[in-house]
């Protein structure tokens, strides 16, 4: 797998960490580059790329390197966007919508419960409907925004993956952080190959830390490439 | 030299929560006929033309490629001639 990493990004380190610890090989690809090195799966990791000057996500799309993952895309192949990830694939045009300014204004960093609403794609494939997982977010922009039609579509169409939730799973207004649309927390493209998430599995995915739930995102990954059971 | 003078500003239907804090701000210091804020982004644009034809075409095409999220936003823009080097 490939990590990009962008002026800014710093959680590039973390989600590389996870796959050399699961066994899987896995390189940084410098923003600049023209070549992804032919990898499984591409993550654009969470930070502040160039700074989220003008907008989130908004010059990072220029980098050079974004051109091979749309076309990595195109052909097929798995993109996972986490938080600034998530945003340059909305700027990017892989995903639709855009993350605003969190309705309260605040950078939140804290754990938050999500609920899985789409089982059948290659990050969530055999993780129960409706399982709730306790990951961290850490953001100031993660107020997804889209017009109605679109939100139309992407609930007819299952592409809503993550909700957030209660510890029990309820997706009421009151467990929505930030204020996103349906407490929509992550979505994928009509192939389901490509994911935009705010909440950091990456982080919550070592024995080292308190929830290890982002764990069951690699699993589902290593069970879509038949590497687990 | 020609002097783009660009805003870019959130859609009415889009929650502007800086505009809100904003407002609840004025308020509180005692501005309570304020009705709504919207805080947008001014950006300044100089190009190497006199041609206003030439400045207007590439500030939409700059708008649309960069500075505005079609998804969010709106644009216009107010286009000066200016002598070169004044700001």
């Amino acid at each position: 797998m490939s990590v990009i990493t962008f002026p800014g990004s710093n959680c590039d380190h973390d989600a590389l960490e996870v796959f050399a610890s699961r066994g899987h090989a896995g390189r940084l690809v410098w923003h600049k580059g023209r070549d992804l090195q032919n990898p499984d799966l591409v993550v654009l990791p969470g930070g502040f790329s160039y700074g989220d000057y003008l907008r989130c996500g908004a010059l990072a799309r220029f980098s050079p390197i974004v051109n091979e993952v749309l076309a990595f895309a195109r052909r097929g192949g798995l993109v996972l966007g986490i938080c600034n990830g998530f945003q340059i694939l909305t700027e990017c045009g892989l995903l639709p919508g855009t993350l605003l300014m969190n309705s309260g204004l605040d950078f939140i960093c804290r754990h938050q419960h999500l609920r899985v609403e789409n089982p059948s794609t290659p990050f969530t494939e055999g993780i129960p409907p409706g399982a709730v997982l306790d990951l961290p977010i850490a953001h100031k922009d993660g107020n997804y925004f889209c017009e109605d039609h679109v939100l139309n579509e992407l609930r007819e169409t299952g592409r809503v993956v993550f909700r957030y939730c209660d510890a029990s799973g309820n997706t009421i207004p009151q467990a929505n952080p930030n204020g996103s649309r349906d407490n929509i927390a992550g979505i994928c493209d009509p192939s389901g190959r490509v994911l935009g998430m705010m909440p950091h599995p990456e982080r919550s995915a070592t024995d080292a830390v308190v929830s290890q739930d982002g764990k069951r995102i690699f699993d589902a990954l290593e069970r879509h490439f038949g590497l687990c059971g | 030299m020609i002097l783009a003078k660009i805003y870019v500003c959130l859609k009415p239907n889009v929650l502007d929560p800086q505009g809100k804090a904003v407002t609840n701000s004025l308020r509180q210091l005692g501005y309570s006929s304020v009705e709504e804020t919207r805080v947008s982004k001014y950006i300044e644009i100089s190009f190497h033309t006199t041609d206003p034809e030439q400045a207007r075409r590439e500030a939409e095409q700059i708008c649309r490629d960069l500075l505005a999220n079609p998804n969010t936003e709106h644009y216009h823009f107010t286009l000066e001639e200016r002598e070169d080097g004044q700001a």
